[in-house]
């Protein structure tokens, strides 16, 4: 018997059929769910006979364009779980007044509000932003793909490796409850003995690994990779915005990851850094998290600022006003985004005058992107804007971002945080301007660069629609929260005793009620365009009239992205070539030497995931094996010299060929 | 990268060249890759060393340096550490000759200085945990194991990557491939050294002398 | 074009609803004198930024609406991308806000600033020699709040008064994970940190039943962990004192130990006397017997450590403030019966209990402990470190 419960042990760890959460019905609900859901997509792969298609076109491809689409994809499923369970607090905040305690006990709504947080941001707006700048920045200096394409598919991998051992969560033991920054002692080994908290850390290390990668990656290849006369100061806006934010991410990730080494070490192997015991100091891990953590935010809404700026441009049909102030911004606020990170903790009774430091340097990130704004505003000015999808996101985020912008200065000054600091006001605030910021971004960009990645455009009137209920939606669901901050209402609270406060809870659900018609619109508006394809077909590769190199060639892209590698005279390429007689060239291509697709990022990231899920379960032998096995698998992959091979030269005509017989039919 | 003949092109209405007709080969970019990894990794060396330096005097009512290091031996060690990168230089100029055996055995003689750095470490870490300063024993005891442990997994994550290049160099010889893998390495062995240079001042003599 | 319009009606109907409705906006409207300045602070920095905000969202909405492509009047100018004068204005009218802000906030940081003792009672009076501070010594415990008012030795769970228009003193810790002590009406809120203590000074000037709760996640019973603040005239509260003192039970180490278990919705408790440096053991994290006090570790850290011969120095600075490893033992630590009692140890058994190991150390070479401003004397309850 004994033997026995020790071999079980040495198997499973502290795995046992008690993990499984069969007794919670909303997870057994969502889990049949879930399920069913999966089971009918492997029905329809296997049954359509895709397995083949997607492992060696999409899962193993080395194409940057693919992989940056597959991020996104990535994003906009996490975004559904993340929003799920925005909704699920949603609600229960507005019911559980009154002695009522709702539908969530701590127990759980401790767990969702901590996985609302890392999904949305590690696993949502994180994948949705480097999907674009995979997708978009190659296109748009002019290169073939991305300097490390083997690195890329691997990165993404272990991206949705981590984003897989997060979710694994769900049914198999329990996500942490700690928040989403997992604060010490808290989070250490007494006061969270469970497994939560290791899921938490182990989700994010291993996609930590991904983003660190990509982000070196990108740097590189906008450092390296440029066509010939593409200066720093001619590069589109969007690829600048990128450069800044992956020094950003190589510049902070291994400070995350770091950080939580240690914590990890505080956990596992009984070392004290963060805790209360033998000297440990847990105000050491919030001040490390956040050094990570504030240009984290700027990490996020660099690239939607990018791509503000170039669908402004593009919809006023006019060059962007201020291009070079326009950089110096983005620069000076990634360095200043380093100055800043003790303002998430005023409250932890530094002296006046560091807090005082810290609080103006807060205020001066606000002077660049104020000058952003107006940058924005002058490109508007004199031109002729074309009211778009992509054009009503950025007019909505001009509005919406600057009621964030002002409730950010307040937070930034230490008095006033006193008071604000961990309040609903501070939620209200940040999700104005990841929201209002982030999201709308995003969401512009994927209506923006939609007919460049397929071929068609995505239809205006579900986008509209999806617009409409976002921003009004917003404003429903996050106004009340600034309110209840001044009421003194604070975070993460699963019970309330006040009636008074309920109104306002009530009309916040309906406002997240709102954005999910929203979220329900722009699925539709995807479905719908994939259906009627062929009346939104566009074949001319530039259907807003751009003025960046992505849209001087075909939609969708060819494998080499371009037949000739373009020369750039002016930071609207394709403008300027547009308006100096560009003529596509028709004959005399040569082969074109691209790298070939491999399944080492597919398996290096399946051993992760087992990897992790041993440690997370204590089941020892496995992480020995797993990471042999994972050591073995990336030494093998280096044994192997033969990576590249050269598209033929007819290949490159035929394809060419094909797009010029499309554009003659188009007259 | 950018090619100063084309940004003379003119900007009058005549047309300029709008693209290069002939393959357009990019500058690798593995070393400036590499170099930005080192980068990162020195970052996270970055936390380590702050902690440190935050937590380097809780010794928890414990021991302190002064009662547990042994300098002569660290000494040894480091000693051992800075022909390795000496010898790896050696490796470098051999193979920049083309003589893949000499570079081999440099490489071997760095392999071997490196193993005996690693095994003084261990043998210093066990002692240590016998005597009742292991890793949980302080704060203080918990940011020496961690820092000075890091740069150890590194030196074998080195070692291992250094036999595995060893291999390739032997099988393939020195191919252009092997070439940048070794430059690669080499960045990585001295960076390690740089690092350990720092981990013996700001860890053992400023500790020691408290 | 008018949708930019509609979110902004939108916007502004809200915002007058909210005034309509009468909601009772504590941020902005306290009664203290420290958190009336740090509303006026919000106010202040809003309009000097709405300066600024409302001419954005104005020319926004306008270049918005007039610039739409359908209205081909408009001047249309494809290439004008770029003035200096205009940049500078962009750049500069954004400077001007800051610096203005900036030195409100540099100013306003340094005299709201917890740490400092308060100078004025409100905007009339100013604190004089005369005036007496309150002293309050606050625990976040899991998952409640203990007071000790050490000027009468009573304190309190759950519940707390001071007079109003003196100045209250605030000392503020934790026993074992983080939380942040907050009383909307009265003052801005700090983080009570286990083992370390940080500072709060503060007024209520107005009588009053007020708010109290915890604002940084703590765990379970994190959604309960409130008390009520009484603000209440001198009379009142020296009747406050005098219920506690009668109704109150004593409270010891045993007792706190009991108290500083896992509970939540814990009712409010009385404790009519307190064991003499209760609050500097928490504070120092040994309360618990055989425990070091923190104070004592660091004292043996800054003299160099106590040697390699000093294992048993390790037990004594593990702490277990959330009573996990009780649970194993079968006892239903987890939580309390809330049934209302009061403090379930009396004093007859407390000084037995006491640890017997109340002494100084003057064995430890070097050793000086200032136990300064009249603070109770460390507990030193365990055995000095030899050294070698």
């Amino acid at each position: 018997m004994f033997g026995n419960t020790s071999l079980t042990q040495f198997l499973f760890g502290r795995l046992t059929l008690d993990a499984i959460p069969y007794h919670e019905t909303i997870l057994v609900v969502t889990f049949i769910g879930v399920a069913i859901a999966g089971l009918a997509v492997l029905a329809l792969i296997t049954k359509y006979k895709l397995w083949g298609y997607l492992w060696h076109d999409w899962f193993t491809s080395v194409d940057h364009k693919k992989i940056g689409i597959m991020y996104i994809v990535l994003a906009i499923i996490m975004l559904l779980r993340g929003f799920s369970d925005a909704i699920l607090m949603r609600i229960q905040q507005a019911i559980a007044f009154n002695g009522n305690e709702g539908f969530l006990p701590p127990h759980h709504y401790d767990q969702i509000f901590t996985a609302h947080g890392v999904i949305m941001i590690f696993f949502v707006a994180m994948p949705f932003v480097t999907g674009f700048m995979n997708y978009v920045v190659p296109l748009q200096i002019g290169a073939r793909d991305v300097s490390f394409p083997f690195l890329n598919n691997f990165s993404f991998w272990m991206t949705t490796a981590g984003a897989i051992i997060i979710m694994m969560s769900l049914f198999v033991g329990e996500f942490a409850r700690t928040g989403w920054l997992a604060y010490p002692p808290l989070s250490g080994a007494d006061y969270s003995p469970g497994v939560g908290v290791d899921y938490y850390i182990w989700g994010l290390q291993v996609a930590g690994v991904g983003t660190t990668l990509s982000g070196i990656n990108l740097i590189a290849t906008i450092v390296k990779m440029r066509a010939p006369g593409m200066t720093f100061m001619k590069m589109p806006v969007f690829t600048w915005t990128a450069l800044c934010t992956n020094i950003l991410i190589v510049a902070t990730f291994p400070i995350l990851t770091a950080t939580l080494v240690l914590l990890s070490l505080d956990r596992y192997a009984g070392t004290n850094f963060f805790t209360n015991d033998l000297g440990g100091n847990p105000m050491m891990y919030v001040n490390l998290i956040w050094i990570w953590g504030h240009p984290e935010v700027y990490i996020l809404v660099l690239p939607a600022f990018g791509i503000f700026s170039e669908v402004v441009a593009t919809f006023s049909s006019k060059r962007l006003f201020g291009y070079a102030s326009m950089v110096y911004a983005t620069c000076v606020i990634m360095i200043l985004s380093y100055l800043v990170w003790l303002h998430h903790f005023f409250t932890m009774g530094s002296g006046a005058s560091v807090n005082a430091f810290f609080g103006i340097t807060t205020m001066i990130i606000s002077i660049p992107t104020g000058a952003k704004m107006f940058n924005w505003l002058f490109t508007m000015y004199r031109g002729r804007i074309r009211y778009d999808v992509p054009m009503l996101w950025t007019v909505g985020f001009m509005v919406t971002f600057v009621i964030g912008g002002m409730t950010g200065v307040m937070l930034a000054i230490p008095p006033a945080d006193f008071v604000l600091h961990n309040s609903l006001f501070l939620i209200a605030h940040f999700h104005n301007v990841i929201i209002g910021g982030v999201l709308f971004g995003l969401l512009a960009g994927v209506n923006y660069w939609w007919p460049k990645a397929f071929g068609f455009r995505l239809d205006a009137f579900w986008g509209k629609v999806s617009f409409w209920f976002w921003q009004i939606g917003f404003f429903f669901a996050f106004m009340p929260l600034y309110v209840l901050g001044l009421m003194g209402v604070t975070r993460r609270v699963s019970q309330f005793e006040d009636p008074s406060l309920q109104i306002w809870f009530v009309i916040a659900a309906f406002g997240a009620g709102l954005i999910a018609i929203g979220i329900l619109a722009f699925i539709i508006q995807m479905g719908v365009s994939i259906l009627r394809r062929d009346q939104l077909r566009d074949d001319t590769g530039d259907p807003w009239d751009g003025r960046t190199l992505e849209w001087s060639t075909s939609s969708p892209p060819p494998d080499y992205n371009f037949a000739f590698t373009p020369v750039v005279h002016d930071h609207d390429g394709w403008y300027d070539m547009k308006n100096r007689g560009y003529e596509r060239p028709l004959g005399g291509f040569k082969p074109i030497h691209m790298p070939k697709n491999t399944g080492t990022g597919v398996i290096l990231s399946g051993i992760s995931i087992v990897l992790a899920f041993a440690l997370i379960w204590y089941i020892w032998w496995l992480a020995a094996v797993s990471f042999v096995a994972l050591i073995a698998t990336a030494i093998t992959h280096t044994f192997n010299y033969n990576r590249d091979f050269h598209i033929p030269a007819e290949t490159v005509t035929a394809t060419e060929d094909a797009r010029s017989k499309l554009l003659a039919d188009r007259t | 990268m950018s090619e100063t003949h084309v940004h003379s092109a003119n900007l009058d209405n005549e047309k300029p060249q709008f693209y290069v007709t002939e393959e357009h080969h990019p500058e690798g970019s593995t070393m400036l890759g590499f170099w930005l990894y080192l980068m990162s990794d020195c970052l996270i060396f970055a936390v380590l060393f702050a902690t440190h330096g935050v937590l380097g005097r809780n010794y928890a009512a414990g021991p302190s340096p002064a009662d547990l290091f042994d300098l002569p031996l660290v000494a040894i060690n480091t000693a051992m550490l800075l022909l390795s990168s000496i010898t790896y230089g050696f490796a470098m100029l051999q193979m920049e000759r083309g003589a893949k055996a000499e570079t081999l055995f440099w490489l071997g003689i760095t392999g071997v200085f490196g193993a005996i750095f690693l095994g003084l470490e261990l043998y210093e870490f066990a002692h240590l945990i016998h005597e009742g300063a292991g890793p949980t024993r302080s704060a203080f005891l918990s940011s020496f194991f961690t820092l000075v442990g890091t740069h150890g997994l590194h030196v074998t994550f080195g070692i291992i990557w250094l036999i595995t290049l060893m291999v390739q160099v032997a099988r393939r010889g020195l191919i252009a491939e092997n070439k940048r893998r070794l430059m690669c390495l080499s960045m990585f062995w001295h960076f390690l050294d740089v690092v350990w240079i720092g981990v013996f001042s700001f860890v053992y003599l400023i500790g020691y002398i408290g | 074009m008018t949708p930019q319009l509609k979110f902004v009606g939108r916007l502004f109907a809200f915002l007058a609803l909210m005034a309509l409705s009468g909601c009772n906006l504590v941020v902005m409207s306290p009664s203290g004198d420290i958190a009336k300045q740090q509303a006026d602070l919000i106010v202040i920095s809003v309009v000097l930024m709405l300066l600024i905000i409302v001419p954005v969202l104005f020319l926004t909405l306008f270049f918005a609406w007039r610039y739409r492509s359908t209205n081909t009047k408009a001047p249309y100018d494809p290439e004008w991308h770029h003035s200096t004068r205009l940049e500078v204005i962009i750049w500069s009218a954004p400077l001007a806000i800051i610096i203005a802000l900036g030195a409100v906030t540099w100013i306003s940081t340094h005299k709201l600033d917890p740490y400092r003792p308060l100078d004025r009672i409100d905007d009339q009076r100013p604190v004089t020699a005369e005036m007496k501070p309150i002293n309050v010594e606050v625990v976040a415990l899991d998952w409640k709040w203990l007071f000790f008012y050490p000027d009468y030795g009573i304190a309190t769970v759950n519940e707390m008064a001071a007079p109003v228009d003196v100045p209250i003193n605030f000392k503020i810790t934790a026993s074992s994970v983080m939380n942040s002590f907050y009383v909307p009406a009265l003052a801005g809120m700090i983080y009570a940190m286990p083992g370390m203590e940080t500072k709060l000074h503060a007024v209520i000037n107005k009588p009053g039943e007020y708010e109290g709760l915890s604002a940084n996640y703590s765990g379970d019973g994190f959604s309960h962990m409130r008390f009520k603040f009484h603000g209440v005239d001198q009379a009142g509260f020296d009747q406050w004192v005098a219920r506690v003192k009668q109704n109150g039970t004593a409270l010891n180490r045993d007792a706190y130990l009991k108290l500083e278990k896992p509970s939540s919705k814990e009712p409010v408790r009385y404790y009519a006397n307190v064991e003499d440096g209760l609050y500097r053991a928490v504070l120092n994290m040994c309360a618990t017997p055989g425990k070091m006090c923190m104070e004592e570790m660091m004292h043996i850290d800054m003299m160099g450590g106590a040697g390699t011969e000093s294992q048993e120095n390790r037990e004594k600075l593990e702490h277990d403030n959330r009573h996990a490893g009780e649970a194993a033992h079968g006892a239903p630590a987890a939580t309390f019966p809330a049934t209302g009692e009061p403090a379930r140890s009396d004093q007859s058994q407390s000084p037995a209990e006491k640890p017997a190991t109340q002494h100084d150390m003057h064995n430890m070479p070097g050793m000086q402990h200032n136990n300064q401003g009249g603070a109770a004397p460390a507990q030193l309850n365990n055995e000095a470190p030899a050294k070698p």
